[in-house]
């Protein structure tokens, strides 16, 4: 546990221990909280034959909203009629569009629990809001084009087809691992 | 009784939805539960002074698939109806980097951006209509990177069936390198403990 806590910025320990209400608990033990994800992973291998993922529900709203603004180009587009299908139902009425949603108040959930939701830009002393704004928007942008290419996330990809030992998967995780790695020290001013 | 339940009519579609909402549910839980609602979290991964990252990416898939082996040996489910992602070998390589790099400048993946804006991270919020615009750039530009996106097999390809070991040979491999890379993350955390406190 390092100095991650949502008050790391500025707020000097003595506040904090003024303020018990807004001191946020520890996190879980990685080990703990690796074991719950995986259970929550198997579990859903079990009920629906399928792993976790993220990036595809993003792919569903965009088909989606292009489709309710321009309805030709969306079909014509094959990779957003992927996500378009036939045609018979919303593209909305997604499997990892009602996951993410899920994600969204399961982490909700927690966090309020632990008094750790708090609104606040997460950054590094170097580096001011708007440029960390600026780059949390063009690391989204690499994301999906990544995400798109390895047809999924860290969540489908990694995840998921590391517990299936897919090839393709493992292949990814390695990947993903160098090309963080790869840029981590030139990016040092933004987080540290 | 058979697993996948879905794939053997079970339940239908539509409770199929709820069953995704309330999966997920556990998914995010969990994920806010490792700080990975944080950005600053989970880029310490990258700076070597807090591997939780690979801790709970690793407890997670050796939890899975302990799971889903030994649910496939003694019977209860049927490994072939899990849905396998299809190998497109190069475009996976080149995504992995690419969403490496997106991970550091941006500070989340999907998933964890998700969670970091459920819990007020307006930075996660960003990164999220970051996402939407690549992915809608990305689909606009598809007729350009079609013919390397469709670049290679397109069907699934497990470890143990492209090197020809048996799956339970490869799932003991699995487990000792997370152990070993537990014990390595443990090494590094003191060795870069001090050098990035401030």
């Amino acid at each position: 546990m390092t100095t991650t806590s949502a008050e790391g910025l500025g707020v000097p320990m003595e506040a904090a221990h003024a303020a018990p209400r807004s001191r946020p608990q520890a996190y879980m033990n990685p080990y703990l909280a690796g074991i719950g994800l995986g259970l929550v992973l198997l579990a859903s291998f079990v009920l629906v034959g399928r792993g976790l993922g993220a990036s595809g529900a993003f792919n569903s709203v965009i088909a989606w909203g292009v489709h309710a603004v321009a309805p030709e180009h969306a079909k014509s587009n094959e990779f957003m009629a992927g996500y378009l299908g036939d045609g018979s139902q919303s593209p909305l009425k997604s499997w990892l569009l009602f996951e993410v949603i899920g994600v969204f108040a399961g982490a909700m959930f927690s966090g309020l629990l632990a008094g750790r939701a708090k609104v606040m830009t997460e950054k590094g002393p170097r580096v001011s809001v708007r440029t960390r704004l600026a780059m949390a928007f063009a690391g989204g942008v690499l994301m999906a084009f990544g995400a798109a290419f390895a047809r999924g996330c860290t969540s489908g990809q990694a995840l998921t087809g590391g517990a299936l030992l897919n090839l393709g998967s493992w292949a990814f995780m390695m990947m993903v691992f160098a090309g963080a790695y790869a840029v981590a020290n030139f990016l040092r001013w933004e987080w540290r | 009784m058979m697993a996948p339940f879905f794939k053997y009519g079970m339940f239908g579609d539509e409770t199929s939805l709820v069953v995704a909402f309330l999966i997920g549910i556990g998914f995010g839980f969990f994920l806010e539960r490792a700080g990975f609602g944080s950005a600053r979290k989970l880029v310490s991964q990258f700076y070597l002074n807090d591997l939780a990252v690979f801790k709970v990416m690793f407890t997670a898939i050796v939890t899975a698939m302990l799971g889903v082996t030994y649910l496939g040996w003694i019977g209860w489910l049927d490994l072939s109806l899990v849905y396998l992602v299809p190998t497109y070998l190069m475009p996976q390589i080149v995504g992995g980097l690419i969403l490496g790099v997106g991970f550091v400048v941006g500070g989340y993946c999907p998933g964890t951006s998700v969670a970091a804006t459920a819990t007020g991270r307006i930075d996660g919020l960003v990164y999220v209509v970051g996402i939407f615009a690549g992915m809608f750039a990305f689909a606009e530009m598809y007729p350009l990177v079609k013919g390397f996106y469709l670049s290679g097999a397109g069907v699934a390809m497990t470890i143990p069936g492209t090197f020809d070991v048996p799956y339970g040979v490869v799932v003991f491999a699995v487990v000792l390198m997370a152990v070993g890379g537990f014990y390595g993350a443990g090494l590094l955390e003191k060795k870069f403990a001090t050098a990035a406190g401030e």
